[in-house]
């Protein structure tokens, strides 16, 4: 059995206040994969990471990490995760030093290897001239990594990010990238929030995508990307034969006995789609775009980034 | 339970926990010292020379133990409920509840630091009376057993507080309204002896006047209450608010949504 880095069944949070942040959703994170979350403002995607690394209490619904239910074996799957949350959550008073070491010690890290272990990440994130200044003094780039370095203190099967780019300047964001890329390649599993669809195709071989608290998509870059490409039309005609074209960019489907659906490439020429029909003596009578709930998705959040 | 794993997550909860009083020493060790000070000069040497003696020896020898445990009882509250705050308020109480730390020694790690300051300033304050005073100890041991149970007591209530605190005034309002009263009117620097009998029993409910007075039994060796009496009570009392605070934190209230 090849055991998932993350398992989620039907997993629902209604907050005290009523707010319905999740409604059900299930989708599972391959252990290796680099994926991202994406979803506007509000979707939900804190609240999952929250539930996943027990900040949040779910309302229902079961949650694995690395095969461990978080009811029954929730200090096994705590030491698989490092979170990097989106809001800081650091002691503003304390060093860099301190924080990272601190938090090594949560995990049972002896002191010894976490001061060396505090040396290697700190120097990997270019925060060790840093190391004895306090938290508040640091610009938002280095509070964002000081964050990555703490995450990373217990060395975790996987790293999850919530929105760790927001707000960061391109160049930073940029090395920033790269570091993940890097530590993917090392074998850490990375799960990533942001709602910049640029950002999720980057660096991203995964895509769930999540809106009002509902799975959307949950499928690979690459068909996610291929699928924005295309755009489909609802034709109503005269008659629908047994047999439907044939092209190679183009795919037909029979919806009822008046009605075919078409997956064009965009800035198709679609007269050659017409050809087609007539030679198969099919009459279009009219013709619609049929709206497309990602395609929505993704103009609204293209129009927040 | 005991792994090796949670001492270790014991021992960075304390060792932050100290580093941060020390960090701030000049709000946290310092005042006990100016203001204990200046009790020994106003009540011990200018007002205590014209009360003469009380319980048989001098004014200033009776209430020593007091202010010393004064001190104790206001820094273990203070620490934890303010540090505890601000960890919610910073979210850094995060970094504990997304690790494997078990929430009992989540729970001892507050404690123990809020025990330390307790002592910290307990020995300051006790070295600032030793200036003013001749120090005898009557019984090191039962000294010793009160100010541990003590701070211990005051630091549980101080991190149950700071999980009720939902704003910085909420982590003010015990102290003034009923710490201070209470230690005040738990024997510090009169003998309930000299009320009323009707205030001598209302006063028998102070939960503080129990701890005073045992303490001074450890210094002069003697006291209005029982000693033994002193020690259950205050056992009883750690008791139930570590285990109010231990489920309050399993819950998750005031620290998860
Ligand atoms: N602590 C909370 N209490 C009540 N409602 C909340 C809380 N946190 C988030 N929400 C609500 O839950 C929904 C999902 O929020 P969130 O998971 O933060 O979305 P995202 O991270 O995708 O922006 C939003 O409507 C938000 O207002
Ligand atoms: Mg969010």
């Amino acid at each position: 059995m090849t055991e998932k880095a993350i398992e989620i069944s039907n997993l629902k949070k209604t907050y005290s206040g009523g707010v319905e942040a999740l409604k059900g959703i299930s989708f599972d994170v391959e252990k290796g994969d680099f994926i991202a979350l994406l979803g506007p403002n509000g979707a939900g995607k804190s609240t999952t990471i929250g539930i996943i690394c027990s900040l949040v209490n779910k309302t229902s619904g079961e949650v694995r990490v690395f095969g461990h239910s978080i009811d029954k074996e929730l200090e096994a799957a705590k030491r698989c995760i490092g979170l990097v949350p989106q809001e800081f959550n650091f002691s503003q008073f304390e060093t860099c030093k301190q924080i990272v070491v601190t938090q090594a010690g949560y995990y049972g890290v002896p002191r010894v290897i976490a001061n060396e272990r505090a040396e290697i990440w700190l120097k990997k994130l270019s925060l060790w001239d840093k190391r004895d200044t306090p938290a508040r003094m640091l610009s938002g780039g280095m509070k964002r990594r000081l964050m990555i370095a703490r995450a990373l203190m217990h060395e975790p099967k996987m790293l999850i990010l919530d929105e760790p780019t927001a707000g960061v300047d391109i160049e930073i964001r940029r090395s920033m990238w790269e570091f993940l890329t890097e530590l993917n390649e090392a074998g850490t599993t990375v799960v990533l929030t942001t709602h910049y669809l640029e950002e999720a195709e980057q660096l991203c071989r995964n895509i769930t995508i999540i809106n009002h608290g509902e799975i959307v998509e949950n499928t690979s870059m690459k068909d996610l990307i291929s699928r924005l490409d295309m755009e489909t039309f609802v034709l109503d005609v005269d008659r629908v034969p047994d047999s439907l074209p044939d092209m190679k960019e183009v795919s037909f489907r029979k919806r009822d006995e008046a009605t075919i659906e078409i997956d064009v490439p965009k800035e198709f020429a679609l007269n050659q789609v017409f050809h087609k029909l007539s030679d198969k003596n099919i009459n279009v009578l009219s013709m619609r775009n049929k709206s497309n709930r990602l395609e929505e998705l993704f103009v609204r959040l293209t129009e927040k980034a | 339970m005991f792994s090796k794993e949670s001492l270790i997550a014991l021992q960075s909860i304390f060792i932050k926990e100290v580093t941060r009083y020390f960090r701030i020493w000049v709000q946290t060790l310092l005042p006990p010292a100016i203001t204990m000070s200046l009790y020994f000069v106003i009540f011990g040497q200018l007002i205590g020379s014209r009360v003469g003696q009380m319980g048989g020896v001098s004014y200033m020898e009776y209430i020593t133990p007091g202010i010393i445990m004064m001190s104790v009882i206001t820094n273990s509250y203070s620490n934890v409920v303010s540090s505890f705050f601000s960890a919610k308020f910073q979210r850094s109480i995060e970094e504990m509840l997304v690790s494997p730390v078990p929430t009992l020694y989540i729970l001892l790690g507050y404690i123990f630091g809020g025990v330390s300051r307790g002592l910290l300033t307990g020995i300051i304050v006790t070295l600032v009376a030793s200036q003013f005073v001749d120090l005898e100890v009557h019984h090191w041991g039962i000294l010793f057993f009160v100010v541990i149970l003590t701070s211990m007591l005051f630091a549980t209530g101080g991190l149950v507080n700071a999980i009720f605190a939902k704003k910085f005034d909420d982590i003010s309002i015990v102290p003034t309204f009923i710490l201070t009263p209470l230690t005040y009117l738990g024997g510090v620097f009169y003998s309930i002896q000299l009320l009323p009998e009707f205030w001598q029993t209302v006063s028998l409910a102070n939960p503080i006047l129990y701890m005073v007075n045992a303490f001074r039994y450890g210094f002069l060796g003697f006291s209005d209450i029982d000693i033994v009496h002193a020690l259950i009570l205050l056992s009883v009392f750690i008791l139930s608010l570590f285990s109010l605070a231990y489920y309050l934190l399993t819950k998750g209230i005031g620290i998860r949504s």
